[in-house]
């Protein structure tokens, strides 16, 4: 399934190093947070969220005296003053349920009930200490696995049906002559990005502005608008460089809006930024699921029937499903399939999407019942997967544009030297530890959306590229500054990138790992409007040497336009530019996927292998070395991919090892609301790690050949991490942690 | 962060003086009380900063060494007297906390961590007896993965005298195994207080942690004669490679003669509110050949006791094994302390 060789485009000339690296590590570039213009930075005023301390009531009273009086405090507000919203919560494109103070009942312990407003910080912590909140606590619903038979359906399951069938999955289990059925669980996660989520807000007259830290500014400025009921166009967006998002920034929670409403009230800028505890619960997570996987296959391995039923937890306030029965639909070609998702309602924030959402859990559950199903078989796990790999996407029976997986299974399990497996649990051993090999499917859809960009001309032969997009720190100025250099043939160092910025031409959320996919056709496009333009700018020059061409005559590289025809014959872009009076020549470009889309399905693929060693008296396991290879279309920057890919499995290491919000079942808080306590690996958990990708152009998928990289290397780590564990120690952990004590205990 | 006073100490008299006063707490390397302040669960009138005073030295005495409150948790690690001679206190150091922590906490503040209980951490938790004396304890049916099994006060949750938090340090359960003790100095004069006095267990008063009486300056930790260079491990079993506490810890020493054990030192640590240590764990040792079924007779000692939760009963496990592995490792000799 090699796309042909001939329709792929030239490579595009990669920048050696990230864009904005220097003036990151330099301390140059701002954070949304870290702004103290154009307004007086005098007048900053500092806000800080009031959260709840019961999971579950109405807050009676808010006995604020002792608070107004104390030093600095501008204003307080509460359910009992806060302004009057005229639309109720949610709002789209949001969708996430806001707590705005606009009623009394308290639905999570945790969930914001007053803003105070100081000239300071401390001060605002201060007072904010002082309020004495009386509540009328109701019965809280806590936990998810003492309450399954709570679940039911959700009420709006998103953009996937929470049941499916194809085939019958019973008969295929009736006909299995080896069956595999386990319950496997996934815990409650946060994201914790590194620059936590923090807003500044001022007004200009009707006009409102903010600095905030998002995945998707034009998400903001819609959501904004609606929630406080003014026109869009007064709402205006920035936010040049975020840190890290992983999902929490996708959707706009109650602090942005609660900083407007506090910048108007105080007639002040205010910022209003969330500490690091305030991120477990106002912010989202991903929630817990409850996996009962069966899996039924004939002798020779293929897949007769696969069973997913998913139970997870939901905010009382509003019905999040983690699509975690996905891989089950798609992954492997089964004779049939039957899956379902439900909700158990519990008093927690909302949950929202997290890196990875559905295929993270999902490949984490499943690619350990594949490694159950293998070793019942007597099979290698790698020959597992390719007696059921799926030609074609057996949950839509629809061709992939791409798919290359066969390709990433061989090359990285050469590199890893898969063969030198012994499939007999503690058949290695180091020293005190025993070690051992696993291996998992890595996946996530490739997704795009419609995006504009803007490009222009500058003196000098430089360019400027523009689109209302985010970088996340993952390169996406980067590659920007790439693809629209590539459209006129320039050195990338020549282009200056703006993003971040809602008056720039529109650009979809950054997440889905669609950022890159959606932005570069756009620029593209843009280019190609800027170069004929340029042309016809020649042409019409009487002093320029290709003066009375024709338009489709001309084409550029290496800092000129030249004729087709006869190369020699050219005209720079500075020359040209400067002729123009160095006024600068504007296009700009909108792509959008093709209406043949529904016609194929687009996904990326990886094979990831991993080594691990358990102590035997500890337990502790450290992953010694981790070999994945990706099919993800074109790589767009060999340094910024491959850190994103990187990255991806160092969070799949820490879903298989470290990370757990864990909830008192009492008071329905998160007690390890910290980074000390919520643990994510350090430096010390992480080995070797090597990353390749194939680097197939899918240009089916879009014009660029490139598929988004940002979900991807989570998936399959996890579980390529847990069945490694099984093979050192011979014990099977089926809830994620893998920490020291359940694999002692199993 | 409430308001506070400060001052800087200009000598041990006067920062004494200063601590006399009422709600005064001494500020050392600060990485526990400044973050307890900015959580309100500490809420000083003043902070004497003791951080300039002359007690950062490291001085061998007649038969052992002498170590000023204010040395550096990285200092005394690396320092060439302590990993020669008493490489368990090292290596015990190292696993602790990171590398910017160890570089800022002192030897004095270390003796003073307060517990890494959730609920003691959170004021917004109503139930805790050492935040709050008599608000009762929410840990006991809450998420208590990390706490004790051993030396714990349990009346049920409501009982203002119920605490089963856990120490969290690695320097103690060390010194603890060494027969360290704690020179201090107050306005009555100087005393020295022996390593298993200096921690409290709960008792009825969950909320007194310690001997020290009010306005005490920890000034030093003095170890005995090095008895366990040759052979020592410090063990510690934990939910990352660095940058987290003891689900539990090993602190085991020996003294070997021929194949046989002439004295042991040892201590666990993430087990109870104090290093654990029990006199007969050690002297069932004395004498008899270092073997792991006599290594597991001293466990089976030191956990005799043991009372688990919900959550935590894997540490009676764990904490076996893991005295059984120490003590195997410290008759292979002695680590100088590992990477974390």
């Amino acid at each position: 399934m090699m796309q042909a060789a001939e329709k792929a485009p030239k490579p595009v000339k990669q920048l050696d190093h990230r864009y904005e690296g220097i003036s990151k590590v330099t301390g140059k570039i701002k954070y949304a947070g870290e702004f103290s213009e154009p307004f007086a930075k005098s007048d900053l005023l500092y806000a800080y969220l009031v959260q709840s301390t019961i999971p579950s009531g109405d807050i009676v009273s808010i006995d604020r005296a002792a608070a107004d009086n104390s030093a600095g405090v501008v204003t307080i507000l509460t359910p009992f003053n806060a302004p009057k919203l005229s639309q109720a919560p949610p709002q789209p494109p949001a969708r996430r349920n806001l707590s705005l103070l606009q009623d009394t009942s308290v639905s999570y312990n945790g969930q914001p009930i007053a803003v105070v407003v100081a000239r300071s910080l401390d001060e605002a912590k201060s007072a904010a200490a002082l309020l004495k909140v009386k509540y009328a606590p109701k019965p809280a619903k806590i936990g998810l696995k003492n309450r399954l038979a709570e679940a039911r359906w959700p009420k709006d399951p998103g953009k996937e049906p929470a049941g499916n069938h194809r085939g019958d999955a019973q008969a295929g289990f009736s006909k299995a002559t080896v069956i595999i059925e386990n319950t496997y669980i996934t815990p409650i996660q946060h994201h914790n990005p590194m620059e936590p989520h923090g807003t500044i807000a001022w007004w200009d007259g009707p006009k409102l502005n903010v600095y905030d830290s998002t995945q998707y500014i034009t998400g903001v400025r819609q959501s904004l608008a609606k929630t406080l009921n003014i026109p869009v166009d007064f709402v205006h967006v920035v936010d040049p460089v975020v840190g890290g998002g992983f999902g929490s920034k996708g959707s706009m929670w109650s602090h942005v809006p609660l900083c407007a409403m506090a910048a108007r009230i105080t007639g002040k800028p205010v910022k209003l930024i969330l500490e690091r505890e305030q991120m477990f619960g106002p912010v989202g997570g991903r929630p817990s699921t409850v996996n009962k996987i069966k899996l039924g296959a004939s002798a020779d391995g293929k897949l007769l029937a696969m069973q997913q039923d998913v139970v997870m937890n939901a905010s009382v306030m509003e019905d999040f499903v983690e699509h975690a029965e996905g891989p089950t639909k798609n992954l492997y070609m089964s004779s049939a399939n039957s899956v379902s998702a439900k909700i158990v309602e519990a008093n927690l924030g909302v949950s929202t999407f997290m890196r990875a959402p559905g295929e993270a859990p999902g490949t984490a559950v499943l690619e350990i019942a594949m490694d159950e199903l293998a070793e019942k078989l007597n099979m290698d796990p790698v020959q597992l997967r390719l007696v059921n790999y799926a030609e074609t996407d057996p949950s839509h029976d629809r061709p992939w544009t791409s798919k290359n997986l066969k390709d990433c299974y061989q090359q990285a399990a050469d590199r890893f030297g898969w063969s030198k497996r012994n499939a007999t649990p503690r058949s290695m051993s180091d020293g005190n530890a025993w070690i051992g090999y696993g291996m998992a499917t890595a996946t996530y859809p490739a997704n795009r959306s419609a995006a504009m960009a803007i490009v222009r001309l500058l003196p000098g032969g430089r360019m400027f590229v523009g689109s209302g997009t985010q970088d996340l720190g993952t390169g996406t100025y980067t590659i920007m500054a790439q693809q629209a250099a590539a459209g006129l043939g320039i050195d990338p160092t020549l282009v200056e990138v703006k993003l971040g910025d809602s008056t720039l031409p529109k650009a979809p959320v950054s997440g889905g790992s669609q950022s890159s996919a959606s932005v570069l056709p756009a620029i593209q496009d843009a280019t190609s409007q800027l170069k004929l333009k340029l042309a016809d700018l020649a042409i019409a020059d009487a002093a320029s040497p290709l003066h009375g061409l024709k338009t489709l005559d001309i084409d550029a590289k290496d800092g000129k336009l030249f004729n087709r025809n006869n190369p020699t014959q050219s005209d720079t872009l500075t020359d040209l530019i400067a002729r123009n009076g160095n006024k600068p020549v504007e296009a700009t470009g909108s792509a959008e996927p093709a209406e043949s889309k529904d016609a194929m399905s687009s996904q990326s693929w990886g094979a990831v292998f991993a080594e691990v060693a358990v102590d035997k008296d500890t337990h502790m396991v450290k992953v010694r070395r981790i070999v994945a290879t990706y099919d993800i279309g074109t790589l767009l920057n060999q340094k910024t991919g491959h850190n994103q890919l990187m990255g991806g499995i160092v969070w799949g290491i820490s879903f298989a090892l470290h990370e757990e919000a864990h909830i008192d079942s009492v008071y329905g808080r998160v007690v390890n609301e910290s980074l000390a306590e919520y643990h994510v690996p350090v430096n010390a958990d992480i080995g070797t790690i090597d990353v390749s990708t194939l680097n197939i152009p899918d240009l089916k998928f879009n014009p660029i050949g490139s598929r988004g990289i940002g979900e991807i290397g989570i998936t399959g780590t996890a579980a390529a991490v847990a069945n490694a564990i099984y093979n050192a120690t011979g014990k099977r952990i089926r809830e994620y942690p893998i920490t020291p004590d359940k694999i002692m205990l199993a | 962060m409430k308001d506070f006073a400060y001052q800087r100490a200009a000598s041990s008299e006067a920062a004494i003086h200063a601590g006399n006063a009422r709600g005064a707490k001494f500020l050392a390397g600060g990485t526990n009380l400044v973050d307890l302040m900015k959580y309100r669960v500490e809420s000083p009138a003043a902070l004497v900063d003791i951080n300039h005073l002359d007690l950062t030295q490291i001085t061998p005495d007649q038969d052992g060494v002498r170590i000023g409150a204010m040395v550096r948790n990285s200092d005394l690690a690396n320092h060439a007297l302590i990993r020669q001679s008493y490489p368990l206190l090292s290596q015990a150091l190292l696993s602790g906390a990171s590398p910017q922590l160890r570089n800022m906490a002192s030897t004095g503040g270390n003796l003073l961590q307060r517990t890494r209980c959730y609920y003691f951490t959170d004021v917004s938790f109503p139930a805790c007896n050492k935040r709050e004396p008599g608000s009762g304890c929410a840990a006991v049916k809450g998420y208590n993965r990390i706490h004790a099994i051993l030396g714990q006060t349990d009346k049920g949750s409501t009982s203002g005298e119920t605490c089963i938090a856990t120490h969290p340090s690695d320097m103690c359960v060390a010194m603890a195994a060494l027969d360290a003790k704690v020179e201090v100095e107050g306005a009555k004069g100087k005393r020295t207080i022996s390593f298993a006095d200096f921690h409290k267990l709960p008792g009825s008063t969950p909320w007194i942690e310690t001997a020290l009486h009010p306005g005490e300056l920890i000034v030093g930790v003095t170890l005995p004669a090095a008895k366990y260079a040759k052979n020592s491990y410090y063990l510690k079993a934990r939910d990352r490679n660095s940058y987290a506490f003891a689900l539990i810890s090993v602190a085991a020493g020996l003294e070997l003669e021929g194949g046989n054990i002439k004295s042991a030192g040892l201590a666990l640590g993430g087990v109870a509110l104090k290093p654990w240590r029990m006199p007969e764990a050690e002297h069932v040792l004395v004498g008899k050949p270092a073997t792991p079924e006599n290594f597991a007779r001293a466990a089976d000692i030191l956990l005799k006791d043991a009372k688990t939760y919900e959550h935590n009963a894997f540490k009676v496990e764990m904490a076996r094994r893991g005295v059984v592995r120490a003590l195997t490792l410290a008759t292979q000799g002695a680590p100088e302390g590992a990477n974390a």
